[in-house]
């Protein structure tokens, strides 16, 4: 018997992993406030799961076309006749809707529904193990590669065409990363919660963090400790897995804010 | 770099042929053709809402026209000065780290650091930093990048007279020293005026073109620059080499004239 035998061994390493990629994606979607384009997208991706069923392909595909397809459409549609605000909502609360609907339409197929609402990270097995981590590593070699130019378009898209780098070719690789991650995250968090740890472990970490590297690696730090205490809490406590990690993150969350005056005062006094 | 070889001889490093654009439905900016050669300083002037932000994001890349073109010389790097950013406060980032983004070592950081006045500000988070501060931060992260051609948007907004009298000060320096381009917008029109060897009226169209020609040779008048608005008392040249037809504007055609600007007080202007 291996580790990996485990399932809560599996379980904190599938949580580990999706962290590793949330924390520097989280970043840019706290720092570009995507908070809303992160909710449209996960919650196109439950529209994909019925599709990939439906037609018999593997989920995370379904998962990754669909969640890709919504975060095109609406930065396509963005600045038309809407506001960004009303679009996103629109389309967030719409896909959540059309993917019930099509999941339910499916006949013959058995779904875990709430597996897929809130993810169900104590079933993780190896194969997705390796789903996850892989995922993980594509998101996370994109933003190494692309960090600079991210980093720039992110402050000033501007700056970064007069510097001769193209904001939407930016925009895309991050709305590609971020298809990728609600698809690998899905069964770890499922798709009502997979924002949260975009943000949430991003946001924490932006009180102690003085450059965006270390934001980055701080916000790795914060979702990897959420994921594992939240797993301990849920084995101890009996409640569901994916909703205690998010509970304990926002936990940190909120230690971090308490703590955020005595670090800026200590700052200041260092700055003198 | 290799300027761009016209038929008459002209060097150019960047033109602009006849633009056009809409935004929102709206026509902003109509026929707007202009030139700017290697080590010449272009002012752009014009009321709120004339189009000349648009301009300047037409000419660095970040907006395409609807009709006309920019050509720019094959390899030509523009250092652009943004009027503001929108540096969310989620967002941690030194000085030193921004100007990492835009290329330079540690030492070549820290001397262009030293150039804009800002020695030893490297670690000051860019949030933090004053109005004037950050208009230098946002030209050394231009000098950075060794442009042929710099190009300030409204670079003194937020300024007081004496700060705005500097910065435009080393803005000439600058380019007497790189030998680059540049290409300054503003809606005050004294101050500015007075640093140019050129000036284009603005106004959805190129109203009127000219030369800041016998103050700016006068060496009473580089000692007085900036002192005060008197030192923007230059005279300008309208060249009214095209027909206003339905603009509607009250110029008198078909010669030459020279302009006086604002209150023409005496040279008086000492520094404060």
């Amino acid at each position: 018997m291996t580790l990996l035998d485990d399932f809560l061994v599996r379980a904190a390493l599938a949580g580990i992993g999706v962290a590793l990629a949330a924390g520097p994606l989280g970043c840019f979607v706290v720092w570009r406030r995507m908070a809303y384009f992160g909710d449209a997208t996960a919650h196109a991706s439950l529209l994909g799961v019925s599709l990939a069923l439906a037609s018999g392909l593997p989920v995370v595909l379904g998962v990754i076309a669909t969640a890709l397809a919504m975060a095109v459409a609406v930065s396509a549609a963005a600045g038309r006749s809407h506001s960004v605000d009303t679009l996103l909502g629109v389309a967030a609360h719409g896909a959540l809707a059309l993917g019930l609907v099509a999941l339910s339409l499916l006949s013959g197929v058995r779904v875990d529904l709430l597996g897929y609402l809130f993810g169900d990270i104590l079933a993780v097995g190896r194969g997705d193990l390796l789903v996850i981590w892989s995922g993980a590593f594509v998101v996370l070699g994109l933003l190494a590669w692309r960090w600079r130019p991210l980093l720039l378009t992110t402050l000033s898209e501007d700056l970064s065409a007069a510097a001769g780098v193209d904001p939407r070719r930016e925009r895309l690789i991050l709305t590609l990363a971020l298809a990728l991650l609600v698809a690998v995250s899905l069964k770890v968090v499922g798709a009502l919660l997979v924002t949260a740890m975009l943000i949430v472990p991003a946001s924490a970490a932006r009180v102690f963090a003085r450059s965006p590297e270390a934001m980055a690696a701080g916000a790795v730090g914060a979702g990897a400790l959420a994921a594992v205490a939240g797993l301990a809490a849920s084995a101890e406590l009996d409640t569901p897995a994916g909703p205690s990690i998010v509970v304990v993150a926002v936990a940190l969350l909120l230690v971090a804010s308490a703590l955020e005056p005595a670090v800026t005062r200590r700052r200041r006094r260092q700055a003198k | 770099m290799r300027p761009v070889q016209r038929a008459d001889g002209v060097r150019s490093l960047i033109e602009a042929q006849g633009l056009g654009i809409s935004l929102g439905g709206q026509p902003v900016l109509a026929d707007v053709t202009l030139t700017l050669r290697a080590g010449e300083i272009v002012t752009v002037v014009g009321p709120n809402g004339s189009g000349k932000s648009t301009l300047l994001r037409l000419l660095i890349g970040a907006e395409r026209p609807d009709s006309g073109r920019v050509i720019r010389a094959p390899g030509l790097r523009i250092g652009y000065v943004p009027q503001k950013l929108a540096v969310d406060r989620t967002l941690p980032i030194t000085v030193d780290g921004f100007l990492a983004l835009a290329g330079g070592n540690r030492d070549e950081r820290s001397a262009v650091l030293e150039r804009v006045g800002l020695e030893g500000l490297g670690r000051r988070q860019l949030s933090a930093l004053s109005g004037g501060q950050f208009q230098r931060t946002m030209l050394a992260q231009a000098l950075l990048r060794k442009p042929d051609l710099l190009v300030l948007d409204e670079a003194t907004q937020g300024l007081d007279q004496a700060g705005e009298a500097r910065f435009y000060m080393l803005v000439e320096q600058l380019r007497s020293e790189l030998g680059c381009g540049v290409l300054m917008v503003s809606h005050d029109l004294h101050v500015v005026m007075a640093a140019s060897d050129r000036v284009i009226c603005l106004n959805g169209h190129v109203c009127c073109e000219g030369t800041p020609t016998v103050v700016s040779a006068a060496p009473e008048y580089r000692a007085m620059f900036g002192f005060g608005t008197q030192g923007a008392l230059a005279l300008y040249r309208h060249e009214h080499d095209h027909d206003h037809g339905a603009h509607g504007h009250e110029h008198g055609h078909g010669h030459e004239h020279a302009h006086e600007h604002g209150d023409h007080a005496p040279a008086s202007g000492t520094a404060p």
